[in-house]
């Protein structure tokens, strides 16, 4: 966690893992969404370390848990936490969006820790209530964890989703909201307003859970806690876009950036430094 | 619904129900028959639906492995694609100007692109919604849907081979969209042909014409203007392309090898359905000039039942027969 020093738990080692592989994949010319990637940064580590259950299928059971990255447009910090877990080789970090990488822009399922292709807004959490209720009516354990980007929600599949889930009590659906509050073009909430978020998906049913999304014992309270049996789970984590880059933190221009040399060391300056 | 639906029986019993009655069944009756007994078979089979109520005796005898999902298409296809990670096959029932049009980003990325093994079926296809309009005519859904890789697309001529089609797609291992009617239609087979994904079936051996078609209607249009050509002296074969894709171009190029004209006929556009994807083969091997039916390029609003919009389409044996002739002529 970038305001501790020195990190003390796996998760915390895990999230400046991810936060200085995502500072050095950003070199790429051809762009790193460093924004999105960073704000869920602790939400991965917390997940990676203490919460999933063989999250890139490794083993033979059936019985795991699937994350499910819907904002695909964060795979920077998908394939840091992939590397870092050692399911895909960190060396392969610095192929990201070169020609014949498996590191494309947004993360594709022949990537070993990928079960579906994700970019395309909304995606995510209908695929994440089928593998939940899949799991549930065919006898295998599972979970689904799916990470959604708080502008992603203007995507009306969300919302059918979201409906089904809760009329179907499927408990074993955990949705994650990255609330950095930044989309492409501004403020989600002058793009189009989502409060009262929480309202919203209390309103369609769900058990609904706020945290700090970059402290680690509020995530993991909130990832570990017993679930509300008959209902899914949504967490709304606060999060700051690009939290720790200089310059970039909670701005629209990190949405997607290329860092040059002296901005990447001023970046990992930071996090070495655990200077928030 | 029919409550014959329920009735216990296995998939062999269904073949033999089916093509008894295979001219007064529905082909997505005889579809949520067959799906109910693979399904009593296939305890890893999954059925979700767009609010449909043909597959209710699957619901009631089956509900473990059945989830209605609500009007709400794009989710339908994302929670089916989901759904293989335990479930295999999942079928995914919806009328098919919803489920093929509005969840298309979902088919693309989710199913075809994934390669999973979802089984789309797709009931009012066409003009079988007759006078509800063009809201709810599926007239795009060939094209969109045979662009998308690993797709695999059947239209079934008549009940008996959507019974048929039915075991066909829920063996094959990848992603499927089955493109059913409304009504029951007049059976296409005289005796119990064999049916092979991706294998047109030959109605009548080749001679100067050759008519290619898909579906219930366009197979009957195709067999009757072969037959009033062979009335006139002109020899004419008919092929009925159940699979769209992969087209069997083998047959396609076989058929029309002595051929001086190749007619499609499709209760589709005629713009990027089974005419276009025949004029792709044809035209690249060089071959006779091909003469496309099908609904044409214009927002088709016009009201009345199917029968009467498939023949103001030009979906009709006299149009069939002249395009036939005016290429010969």
């Amino acid at each position: 966690m970038l305001t501790q020093t020195p990190p003390q738990t796996v998760a915390e080692q895990l999230a400046v893992q991810i936060r200085r592989k995502v500072i050095e994949m950003s070199a790429s010319p051809n762009g790193v969404h460093i924004g999105g990637s960073m704000s869920i940064a602790d939400l991965l580590a917390v997940l990676y370390a203490e919460v999933l259950r063989d999250p890139a299928g490794v083993g033979s059971s059936h019985d795991r848990d699937h994350l499910i990255l819907s904002k695909g447009q964060a795979s920077a910090g998908l394939y840091a936490v992939l590397a870092s877990t050692g399911v895909i080789p960190e060396s392969e970090l610095a192929t990201y969006a070169e020609e014949d990488s498996r590191l494309g822009g947004h993360p594709m399922k022949r990537l070993p820790g990928v079960d579906f292709s994700t970019g395309a807004l909304g995606h995510g959490l209908p695929l994440g209530l089928g593998v939940a209720l899949a799991g549930r009516r065919f006898g295998h354990d599972k979970r689904a964890f799916v990470i959604l980007g708080d502008g992603e929600l203007q995507e009306g599949s969300n919302w059918e989703a979201a409906m089904a889930a809760a009329h179907h009590g499927v408990d074993n659906l955990i949705a994650i909201v990255d609330r950095n509050g930044w989309q492409i073009s501004g403020r989600t909430d002058e793009c189009m307003s989502l409060e009262p978020l929480a309202g919203k998906w209390a309103g369609f049913g769900w058990r609904v859970l706020t945290v700090d999304g970059h402290d680690h014992e509020q995530i993991r309270a909130a990832l570990t806690g017993p679930v509300e049996r008959g209902r899914p789970t949504v967490v709304i984590a606060d999060t700051i876009k690009a939290r720790g880059v200089p310059g970039l933190q909670d701005t629209k221009q990190s949405h997607s950036a290329t860092l040059d040399e002296r901005a990447r060391r001023a970046a990992l300056a930071v996090l070495e430094g655990g200077q928030a | 619904m029919s409550s014959d639906i329920a009735v216990r029986r296995t998939v062999a019993e269904v073949l033999d129900h089916v093509w008894e009655n295979r001219s007064t069944i529905q082909s997505r009756d005889a579809y949520a028959m067959m799906l109910l007994a693979l399904g009593r078979e296939n305890p890893n089979l999954a059925c979700v639906s767009a609010d449909m109520n043909f597959e209710d005796h699957f619901a009631l005898e089956l509900p473990r492995q059945h989830v209605d999902l609500g009007i709400a298409e794009q989710n339908m296809i994302g929670v089916a694609a989901g759904m293989t990670v335990s479930a295999r096959p999942v079928f995914a029932n919806g009328m098919s100007p919803f489920a093929i049009a509005r969840a298309y980003e979902q088919i693309k990325i989710d199913v075809a692109g994934a390669d999973l093994p979802v089984k789309i079926v797709g009931t009012h296809a066409g003009l079988a919604s007759g006078h509800y309009g063009p809201t709810h005519h599926s007239l795009e859904d060939i094209g969109v849907i045979r662009m998308l890789p690993n797709m695999t697309v059947v239209v079934p001529a008549d009940a008996w081979q959507a019974a048929q089609a039915t075991v066909a797609i829920a063996e094959d291992p990848g992603p499927v969209y089955l493109r059913l009617g409304r009504q029951a239609t007049t059976a296409l087979y005289e005796e119990r042909t064999e049916f092979v994904l991706g294998r047109a079936s030959v109605l009548r051996e080749g001679g100067r014409v050759l008519f290619i078609a898909t579906g219930p209607h366009p197979n009957l249009v195709a067999a009757q203007a072969a037959r009033e050509l062979a009335g006139r002296g002109v020899s004419a074969g008919h092929l009925n392309m159940h699979t769209v894709k992969p087209l069997d171009s083998e047959a396609v190029l076989h058929a029309s090898a002595n051929a001086e004209v190749v007619v499609t006929i499709e209760d589709h556009r005629a713009l990027g359905g089974l005419g276009g994807a025949v004029c792709e083969v044809v035209a690249e091997a060089g071959g006779p000039p091909v003469r496309r039916i099908g609904v044409p390029d214009v927002h088709y609003d016009l009201v009345g039942g199917e029968e009467y919009l498939l023949h103001h389409a030009g979906i009709n044996v006299d149009n069939a027969v002249a395009q036939a002739l005016d290429v010969l002529a």
